[in-house]
C-alpha cells in the first residue's frame, strides 16, 4: 500500500512529466499500430489523438468530470500539457516551418483553395449543427470551425468560450475528417485529378488538415506531399484567423436576425 | 542560443495573444480574435527579418523547432481532455458533418484542378526530367 502511494505521489507531483511520459507512450503505441496494422496508410498521430479521445471519455465515465484524463488526480499533467498555453506555443511554432519562397509558388490558385477549404467546411459544419438543434452563434461557430480542422475548432471554441461538449464535438469533427481524408484520398485520387503538383496544391488547401493531407498524399503518390503540405500549412493558420472573427461574427448576425 | 529561439517564440505568442485580444475589442466581440494566426504571421516575419541579417542561428531554430515538434503530442494531450462523454451523446453529427465536408471539398478539388486546364501530371514531369539529363551520365 505504501509502495503504491509513493508512487501516486511522485506521479502527481511531477504532473507535466507523467503527461509527457504518458503521451509518449500513447504514440509510441500509435505508430505501431499505425505500421503493423494500417500499413501505414492511418497516420500515427491520427491514432494517437483518436487513444485520446478514447481514454478521456473512459476517464469522463469512470471519474464522472468534464476534463476527461486530466480528472483522474495522478494524471492532471495532462491539463497543463494539453491545455491553451502549451497548445498555442506549439502551433505558433509550426509557423517556422513556412517557406515564403516556396509558398509563393503556390500562387493565386492555392489561395483561392485555402479560402475555399475555410469556407466550405465550415459552411457544412455550421448546416449540419443547424440541422442537429444548435442554435447559439458560440456553438454554431465552433462546430463549423471543428470542420476545418481539429486545430481550428478548439482554438476558435476557446477564443469563443464555448462549452467542453462543444469542443469535444468540433474536435471529433474535425479528427474523423482528418482520418477519412487519410483513408479516402487514394480512392478518390484518379476522380478529382489528383497526379500533378498544382492538384495536390490545391487539394492541400481544401482538405487543411496536415495530417489527413500528408499522410493521404503520402498514400497516394508520394511526390505529392510536399506540394500538399505546402498549402495545408497555411490552412490552420488561416482558420485561426477567419473562425473565430469573420466568420463568427457572420453568423452571430445570421442567428440574431 | 536555444533561448533566443524559445524567447523569440514566446513574445510572438505573447504579442498575438495581445494584438487579438485588442483586435476583438475593436470589433465588439468578448473574445480573442484570430491570436495564434497573428502570432503565426509575427513569427514567419521574425524569421524572415533574421534570415535576411544572417542572425538565424541553429540555437533559434532548434529552440522554436522544438516546440514545433511538440505539436502532435500537444493535441494528443488536448484530445485526452475533452469531454468525449457528452460530445458522443450527438453523436451522428460528427459523421454527417465530417462526411458531408469530405464530399464537398472532394469535388471542389476536381472542379477547381479541372477549371485551369490541363498541366502535366507527376509522371510526365519525372520522364521529361529524366530525358533532359545528359544520355552518358
Amino acid at each position: 500500500m505504501s509502495v503504491m502511494s509513493t508512487i501516486s505521489h511522485t506521479l502527481s507531483a511531477n504532473g507535466l512529466l507523467t503527461a509527457f511520459a504518458l503521451v509518449g507512450a500513447i504514440l509510441w503505441l500509435s505508430n505501431l499500430i499505425s505500421r503493423y496494422l494500417t500499413f501505414g496508410r492511418i497516420h500515427g498521430s491520427a491514432i494517437g489523438i483518436l487513444i485520446g479521445l478514447a481514454l478521456a471519455f473512459w476517464a469522463g465515465l469512470v471519474t464522472g468530470g468534464q476534463k476527461g484524463l486530466a480528472d483522474v488526480p495522478v494524471l492532471a499533467g495532462i491539463g497543463l500539457m494539453g491545455g491553451a498555453m502549451l497548445r498555442d506555443f506549439a502551433i505558433v511554432a509550426t509557423a517556422f516551418e513556412v517557406d515564403v519562397v516556396q509558398a509563393r509558388r503556390a500562387g493565386l490558385i492555392g489561395v483561392v483553395a485555402i479560402g475555399l477549404g475555410t469556407l466550405l467546411p465550415f459552411l457544412v459544419g455550421v448546416c449540419t449543427a443547424f440541422a442537429f438543434g444548435y442554435r447559439d452563434a458560440v456553438s454554431l461557430t465552433t462546430i463549423g470551425a471543428g470542420a476545418i480542422t481539429y486545430i481550428v475548432g478548439p482554438v476558435t471554441g476557446a477564443a469563443l468560450g464555448a462549452s467542453s461538449a462543444i469542443m469535444a464535438l468540433s474536435i471529433a469533427t474535425g479528427v474523423l475528417k482528418a482520418i477519412l481524408v487519410m483513408i479516402g484520398t487514394p480512392l478518390v485520387a484518379r476522380a478529382i485529378g489528383l497526379n500533378n503538383p498544382r492538384s495536390a496544391m490545391v487539394f492541400g488547401g481544401l482538405m487543411g488538415t496536415v495530417s489527413g493531407v500528408s499522410g493521404g498524399l503520402a498514400a497516394t503518390d508520394r511526390r505529392l506531399v510536399p506540394y500538399g503540405s505546402l498549402t495545408a500549412t497555411f490552412h490552420t493558420g488561416v482558420g485561426c484567423l477567419l473562425a473565430p472573427s469573420i466568420l463568427y461574427l457572420a453568423v452571430r448576425a445570421l442567428t440574431q436576425s | 542560443m536555444t533561448i533566443s529561439g524559445v524567447a523569440l517564440l514566446a513574445i510572438c505568442t505573447l504579442l498575438g495573444s495581445l494584438l487579438g485580444d485588442w483586435l476583438g475589442m475593436a470589433l465588439g466581440v468578448k473574445a480573442n480574435v484570430g491570436g495564434v494566426g497573428i502570432a503565426m504571421l509575427l513569427l514567419i516575419g521574425g524569421r524572415l527579418w533574421l534570415a535576411r541579417r544572417g542572425l538565424l542561428s541553429d540555437g533559434i531554430k532548434l529552440g522554436v523547432g522544438f516546440w514545433g515538434a511538440l505539436y502532435i503530442p500537444i493535441v494528443i494531450a488536448m484530445a485526452a481532455q475533452q469531454n468525449v462523454v457528452s460530445a458522443l451523446k450527438s453523436g451522428p453529427l460528427v459523421l454527417v458533418a465530417a462526411i458531408g465536408t469530405l464530399i464537398v471539398c472532394f469535388a471542389a478539388v476536381a472542379l477547381i484542378s479541372r477549371l485551369g486546364g490541363v498541366t502535366e501530371t507527376m509522371d510526365e514531369i519525372e520522364a521529361r526530367e529524366i530525358r533532359a539529363l545528359p544520355p552518358d551520365r
